[in-house]
């Protein structure tokens, strides 16, 4: 494989985003989330302390919403992620300007990899300068920052890398609007296998919480929310969740109270290689 | 001696039980404009993809510019313009051309100007800043073109190059390859104008049902002359005139072929001798597409496959 025509590629897949000005849309409805956003916590936060809330009760109630735009975020995040990805391949395919690029001595494998790197470089940018941006917001209006906000963000654009490599693969065989497809209902599929599962746990409940565990090894994006989840957590919530109902708490979608294992972070990593790869194999395999 | 631009024995493509290509035996050498011609569904876009290797063989076997089919070195040499062209419209004419000679590989140092050598070759060089998504089927051709003959490969396949063009850009496209020849390229010609493949090629090989049928050189295929005289009262025996050759009557021409162009004042003698009435004598040569209709008509079954 030759870095050089990777990079290529990649150059090209982020030109195409700018010049089709996806990326602008894209920046210009994070900046109008924002605003809404910091404007809708403002408003929060000065009702609650008109009604006497305390500081204490006023940062939990803000870093729940936080995590709650953390939530829509994401899953824009990934629609985002799969739309863009999902023609990558696909469409040049089915326009046929693949042919004359292939006809040069470019591999397939290359094309791949480049596509892939360009997309994950945007969408990573993005989920940086959005989940930023949303974050300040926040703590400007409330002065609640979360723990880890870095590492919060750092898990949003994993989770987006998955589905994106997710798309891209399914589009080297699959006609673009069918890989898009797909990867959103998987994607819905996870989390909400991921719900259920911890559900399963609390109530005892083992095949299904059996099952939640295989999803998350099969499409690790719901195992990466709780990264998310984790980074914005705030101290307090955690140390609730040592005492009483801790069990119940650890049932709620929009809970951790632990980062995302280690091994699970491995996994999560050869995973998107793992499918980046399958993807590169079926894609030298199809006829053009 | 240097290697075939391409070569191929017995190359066949199967999709399920259809055959797309039964087993093309065809060799182009290195520096000729070598016309592929063929019904629409005989295989010849199938064959040009097993040559780039953007379809794999399922039998038989080839070579191109002296390497495998599909190989990577090979097509560092190979300039291609698709049936089907379509470049990045947010693309502009100058950084489509930017990126194939990029994906080339041709040295950093020289593409600025040879870039800007064949937007002038095809005369889009005025709209070399402009999106390709606005530009016209023609433009995009003759786009499609100047990408084809980027870095002057050793070998430039044309798939259907004038099919969005009007007569001007037909007329452009057979100085480029004449001019591509000139320079040392072999260009391989996929095309349905037989007009315009008789007027560039210097050899031919005609397909049908993915075989070679007819190939050889275009003046060993059209070499024999005919003659079509318009003639009125003759007697329905025509017999006699049966030792010049072989006599067919065409909407009122009598037409002799083949006819040595020599003997031609002799067999209007004789016809005027049974007491026919010469209106007309058209002495004429065969042309690529009567050979064509002829070869492809009456080869129900594929014919011997020829190199």
């Amino acid at each position: 494989m030759s870095p050089r025509l990777v990079l290529v590629v990649a150059g090209l897949t982020v030109r195409e985003i700018v010049r089709r000005r996806i990326l602008w849309v894209l920046l210009a409805l994070a900046v109008a989330s924002v605003v809404l956003v910091g404007w809708g916590v403002d408003r929060l936060v000065t009702l609650a302390r008109g009604q006497g809330s305390s500081e204490v009760e006023i940062r939990i109630g803000v870093s729940q919403v936080l995590i709650m735009i953390a939530f829509m975020f994401s899953f824009v995040l990934a629609m985002s992620a799969a739309f863009l990805a999902a023609p990558a391949i696909a469409s040049d395919v089915e326009s046929g300007t693949v042919h004359a690029m292939l006809a040069r001595p470019l591999q397939r494998a290359e094309l791949v990899a480049g596509r892939w790197l360009g997309l994950t470089a945007v969408i990573a940018g993005y989920t940086l300068v959005a989940g930023l941006l949303a974050i300040g917001a926040v703590g400007f209006v409330s002065g609640y920052i979360p723990p880890s906000p870095l590492v919060a963000i750092v898990f949003l654009a994993f989770q987006a890398i998955t589905v994106l490599t997710l798309a891209l693969a399914l589009g080297t065989r699959l006609p673009s609007i069918a890989a898009g497809a797909i990867t959103v209902v998987l994607f819905g599929l996870g989390w909400f296998a991921g719900v259920l599962g911890n559900v399963a746990v609390v109530f005892n409940a083992a095949p299904l919480a059996g099952l939640g565990q295989a999803t998350r090894v099969l499409l690790p994006t719901d195992g990466l929310w709780r990264g998310v989840i984790y980074g914005l957590e705030p101290p307090l919530i955690l140390l609730a969740s040592v005492g009483r109902g801790a069990e119940a708490l650890r049932a709620n979608p929009f809970f951790a109270d632990a980062p995302p294992p280690g091994a699970f972070i491995a996994w999560s990593g050869a995973w998107t290689i793992l499918v980046l790869l399958g993807g590169i194999a079926a894609f030298r395999r199809r006829e053009l | 001696m240097t290697d075939p631009a391409i070569e191929t024995h017995g190359l066949r493509r199967c999709y399920g039980p259809t055959v797309a290509l039964d087993a093309l035996d065809l060799r182009v050498e290195a520096g000729e404009v070598f016309g592929f011609l063929g019904p629409n569904g005989a295989g010849k876009t199938t064959a040009v993809k097993l040559l780039l290797g953007l379809v794999r063989r399922t039998g038989g076997d080839g070579r191109v510019l002296g390497r495998p089919l599909g190989d990577r070195d090979a097509r560092r040499r190979i300039g291609y313009l698709p049936e089907l062209f379509r470049y990045q419209p947010w693309l502009t004419a100058w950084e489509v051309l930017e990126l194939h000679a990029s994906l080339a590989g041709l040295p950093s140092g020289g593409r600025h100007a040879e870039i800007d050598r064949v937007l002038e070759l095809v005369g889009i060089a005025s709209r070399a800043g402009d999106r390709t998504g606005g530009f016209s089927k023609g433009m995009q051709q003759r786009l499609g073109l100047a990408a084809a003959l980027l870095g002057e490969p050793a070998l430039v396949i044309l798939d259907e190059p004038t099919s969005a063009l009007d007569p001007v850009g037909r007329e452009d496209v057979r100085a480029i390859i004449r001019h591509a020849r000139e320079r040392g390229s072999a260009v391989l010609l996929n095309s349905h104008l037989l007009g315009e493949v008789e007027r560039v090629c210097d050899r031919v090989a005609i397909v049908q049902r993915g075989r070679v049928v007819a190939a050889g050189a275009l003046d060993d295929l059209l070499g024999e002359s005919e003659v079509r005289i318009r003639v009125t009262g003759l007697p329905s025996d025509l017999a006699v005139l049966g030792a010049f050759g072989p006599i067919v009557e065409d909407d009122g021409w009598l037409v002799v072929r083949p006819l040595d162009p020599e003997r031609i004042p002799e067999l209007v003698a004789a016809i005027v001798g049974l007491g026919g009435r010469v209106h007309a004598v058209d002495p004429a040569r065969r042309s690529l597409e009567n050979l064509f209709l002829e070869v492809v008509r009456d080869a129900p079954s594929p014919g011997e496959p020829a190199a």
